[in-house]
């Protein structure tokens, strides 16, 4: 007899734990939570309650000698979808009200305003605002500034005066024609989400085995380490993939995310990111054997970077430079580029290729790493 | 398959098999040095106190775990160089359920045969005879988590046998399993060695089953202390094993005595008396009982086990414990003979889950100071009740009272402070150290202060815990966790304390200290009530009440329970065998409850 088994037995093996995981997911309900409920909430959750827009901003203001001018650019501010202008009698109260929080900024204009104007000189304009928020206020300074360069553009062109500013400001932004935050947040989750679905259901699944002591009764059988890897792969990479199309049609179709990629490099691109976050968490569980202890470390090494340094909601290029090195070792961060590339950009080889070979990297490593670590023993 | 047969010559072989574990109390040695041989077609024990090493032997047996040295030998394979050869044959049966409680029966045991590479045209013909004798049959399309612990027990045989394979190693498969299962279990495991010729090589706790074995291995502390044939074994102890009998001294008090006398391997109380394994011929007893009744009885494999362990360990004396040192003399003084004051009164307690009654118009009370068994299988209404006692789950109809007080009409936390309780589950915190669970455990019963550290210092010198003060209680070893969670369930004076399966899985050495110090609270007026899977521990008990199906089916003491299974072919039953009796009697065989 020979100790090596024939490819039809390994064929035999795999099957039959390819069967025994798929009824475990269908028959417990946590992992299809997780693999198909929680997407859709967190996607509702982001895409409804999270936006990163301000719009109807309360914005104080002090006006300490009415002219037309100082009228004009209040009037201007009203009109704006940005700004919910509120008068304030002096700059004492708008700063009482800042610090309730009633506003969130205060433009202050001097009593010198309307004519420093027309004489060219610094202009007695005052802004002042809340960086309690940073990125509120970021955005409320740049609205203003928006504000206030329509509004000299405005009076350039009716010639009442000359520009104090030879070269108007124009701000385009691109590939977000719209600047909506949603379809720049919906495509950065979706990469979280894989994270979770891939690192969490895997490190959960096989430190139960060893829970439970399944596992001990497993390696008494002739299946080897590698057959039990690749048959928690399957199943959970096709339930991660099925997480991924809910996503990316709830994206799409419910908060209308354009998608100027294909389909395939989409396909693609996440079945390579699936495999890395599966490979994590297999790794994770094969460390920890404890689902409390998987379960935390998968969250805290894997679903919280992914959250915060993949430049999902905080943009990387912003970040000091030790953190903007960490976050290369993050898988998700070059799957969010990736994502938000084919999301809103289109198929974009140089992003795309580069990423993917990361990408592909990252898987294997993690799976050399994997067949290093496991062994068919019980300690 | 039939040219895939190993070598039948030498079926198992263990030679000089050496396994260390680091643990954070230093180096183990969890196998020292072990040879053993197991011979075809016959069933081999290993037995052992806990820690002893069976389950790291049968671990390394199995392939599933590397040995530092020294060599083994099954079915002709090495399982350290050739477990995947090996793993073709072999039968591996895990101490934990080692199966998918969220497959069915048919789903699991189909896992098996793919894993083993049984073809499917001969599943029908392998499967047939497993689930006929396990009578799993109807239950083929039922979720493994959905079955009793026997059946669950008799699933883990049947996929470990799918492959049908000529040598299957068992790891203390009857643990927790009701008398019933036990027995049926071990029917199907004689059939297969019988009509096989499976090679069997199986470790245990139950003495009882090891007599029934062709050899025995007695491991202990990872050393062969033993090993031949059970009746070898026992025919050492012959004229070393006797009853004694002093009249005016009862076997609670006569049993700890006589276990610290030198000379004297092994006291248990049995019969009126205490049965004693002794060193020499007769019973080296001391002058103050020399008034005592002494016959000699023939020895039972226990007292053989008894005795190769005290000779292996060298027995270490302990100080007797005095009833001065705590606290309940000077509250509830143990009751003079024939005084009795019931502690526990039941009367028609009935409790409905649904359309399903767990619990059917009990009836029976408790008396001060007194050892109260509540024995049956697995699902019978023990813990249902156990609950209701200990106000967590309100009965539907029916009187409850604790020390007079009815339970229902009262305050639950008033209640509680009367009640010690004590699972079959570690319920300790095991972060803490021994001294930080007390002190927990005393403050969630409201003590405090001077009283408290009082209290603590007492608990902590009458159960010998003083040694292990600050070590984390999960890193004790078994026999001192089960004695730190009775001394946590005791810490707060309870006069009631409720067992539920306080020693599943303990060793007879570990039961034996565990029952004498019940044996000693209930002296000072302690009620107990207890629940067990041991039929030699429910003669601990002065009175036991079996129940199936929520229902009482007999009340008396151990003497009177086994009189009523008394027949002409078996004259001298014990407690089990009149237990199996009697729950037959209410249910005919082959109808899982």
């Amino acid at each position: 007899m020979t100790a090596s088994s024939s490819a039809r037995e390994r064929l035999v093996r795999v099957r039959a734990m390819v069967k025994k995981e798929s009824l475990q997911i269908v028959r417990d309900p946590s992992s299809l939570a997780i693999a198909i409920v929680l997407p859709v909430l967190l996607l509702l959750i982001f895409g409804y309650g999270v936006s990163l827009d301000a719009r109807h901003v309360p914005i104080a203001v002090v006006t300490e000698s009415r002219t037309p001018a100082s009228e004009g650019f209040v009037a201007g501010l009203r009109q704006s979808p940005w700004f919910v202008p509120r008068s304030y009698p002096d700059i004492h109260s708008a700063v009482a009200a800042l610090r309730r929080q009633d506003v969130e900024g205060i433009l202050w204009l001097r009593e010198n305003f309307g004519r420093s104007i027309e004489s060219f000189r610094t202009h007695g304009v005052h802004v002042v605002v809340d960086g309690v928020d940073d990125n509120t206020a970021r955005l409320v300074e740049g609205y203003l500034t928006n504000t206030w360069d329509t509004w000299i553009g405005f009076r350039n062109e009716r010639g009442r005066a000359l520009s104090f500013q030879p070269v108007a400001l124009d701000v385009r932004i691109w590939f977000n024609p719209d600047s909506r935050s949603r379809d720049f947040l919906v495509p950065g989750l979706i990469a979280v989400i894989m994270t979770l679905i891939g690192a969490l259901l895997t490190s959960m699944v096989v430190a139960r085995e060893w829970e439970r002591g399944t596992l001990e009764s497993l390696f008494s059988t002739p299946v080897t380490i590698g057959e039990i890897l690749v048959s928690k792969f399957i199943p959970y990479f096709i339930l991660g993939m099925a997480g991924m199309g809910v996503s990316v049609i709830m994206g799409h179709f419910l908060f209308e995310v354009p998608l100027r990629g294909t389909l395939g490099v989409l396909f693609l691109t996440s079945a390579l990111f699936l495999t890395t976050a599966l490979g994590m968490g297999l790794v994770i569980s094969t460390v920890s054997k404890n689902q409390f202890v998987a379960g935390q470390i998968a969250i805290v090494f894997t679903f919280l970077p992914a959250f915060i340094l993949s430049g999902f909601i905080f943009d990387i290029h912003s970040m000091p430079f030790f953190i903007r090195v960490l976050t290369h070792i993050i898988p998700a961060s070059y799957f969010v580029t990736i994502l938000q590339s084919v999301f809103l950009a289109g198929n974009i080889p140089g992003v795309i290729i580069p990423n993917a070979i990361a990408l592909f990297a990252f898987s294997l490593f993690l799976f050399a790493l994997l067949v290093r670590i496991s062994r068919k023993r019980i300690l | 398959m039939a040219a895939d047969s190993p070598p039948r010559t030498a079926v198992l072989s263990v030679r000089n098999i050496v396994r260390t574990f680091r643990s954070p109390r230093g180096i183990i040695r969890a196998l020292d040095d072990v040879s053993f041989d197991v011979a075809e077609g016959t069933i081999t024990g290993l037995i052992g106190p806990d820690g002893a090493g069976k389950t790291t032997l049968l671990r390394i047996l199995a392939g599933i775990l590397g040995a530092d040295s020294g060599r083994a030998t099954i079915l002709g394979f090495d399982p350290a160089t050739e477990a995947p050869a090996l793993q073709r044959h072999l039968g591996y049966m895990p101490q934990k359920f080692g199966l998918y409680e969220d497959l069915t029966v048919g789903e699991n045991l189909d896992l098996h045969a793919d894993l083993h590479g049984v073809p499917p045209e001969r599943r029908a013909e392998l499967y047939a005879p497993l689930l006929s004798m396990t009578a799993l049959g109807p239950f083929r399309t039922r979720l493994a988590g959905k079955l009793s612990g026997g059946m669950k027990q008799k699933l883990g045989v049947a996929c470990s046998l799918v492959h049908a394979p000529p040598l299957l190693l068992l790891d203390e498969p009857t643990v927790g399993v009701d008398p019933v299962s036990r027995r049926e279990l071990w029917e199907i495991l004689a059939r297969q060695v019988r009509e096989n010729r499976t090679t069997l090589l199986v470790s245990t706790a139950y003495m009882d089953e090891a007599s029934r074995f062709d050899r025995v291995v007695i491991l202990h502390a990872g050393k062969v202390l033993g090993e031949g044939r059970p009746e070898d074994l026992v025919s050492e102890a012959r004229g070393h094993v006797f009853h004694v009998a002093y009249p005016s001294w009862s076997p609670r008090k006569l049993e700890p005595f006589l276990a610290k006398v030198p000379g004297i391997l092994d006291a248990v109380g049995e019969d009126g008396g205490v049965r004693v394994v002794v060193e020499g011929s007769a019973p080296p007893l001391p002058a103050e009982i020399s008034t005592t009744r002494i016959e000699p009885v023939p020895p039972r494999f226990e007292d053989a086990f008894m005795q190769r362990l005290a000779r292996g360990a060298g027995k270490t004396s302990r100080t007797a414990p005095s009833p001065e040192n705590l606290g309940w003399q000077n509250k509830k003084p143990g009751l003079a003979d024939g005084g009795h004051e019931e502690a526990i009164i039941i009367r028609e307690l009935t409790r409905d889950f649904g359309s399903f009654r767990a619990v059917d118009h009990l009836t029976f009370s408790v008396g001060r100071g007194e050892i109260f068994g509540l024995l049956g299988a697995n699902g019978a209404g023990k813990t249902t009740t156990f609950r209701m006692l200990s106000g967590l789950l309100l009965p539907t109809s029916g009187e409850l009272r604790i020390d007079g007080k009815d339970v229902l009409g009262s305050r639950v936390a008033e209640i509680r402070g009367r009640l010690g309780y004590m699972s079959q589950k570690f319920s300790l915190y095991s972060q803490l150290t021994v001294h930080q669970n007390l002190v927990f455990f005393t403050s969630a019963y409201g003590m405090s202060g001077k009283r408290q550290r009082d209290r603590i210092a007492e608990i902590e010198a009458f159960f010998e815990l003083e040694a292990y003060r600050e070590e984390s209680a999960g890193l004790l070893p078994l026999g001192f966790r089960q004695r730190l969670a009775l001394a946590a369930s005791v810490a707060h004076e309870p006069s009631i304390l409720l067992l539920d399966e306080p020693t599943s899985g303990v060793d007879p050495v570990a039961r034996r200290e565990f029952w004498r110090t019940i044996s000693q609270l209930s002296l000072w007026g302690v009620s107990v009530l207890v629940t067990t899977h041991f039929m030699t521990e429910a003669e601990y008990c002065d009175r036991v009440a079996i129940m199936a199906q929520g229902q009482l089916l007999a009340l008396g003491s151990p003497a009177e329970i086994r009189a009523r299974a008394r027949t002409p072919e078996t004259p001298d039953p014990t407690l089990e065998d009149a237990f199996i009796r009697l729950l037959e009697q209410a249910q005919p065989p082959g109808v899982p409850a």
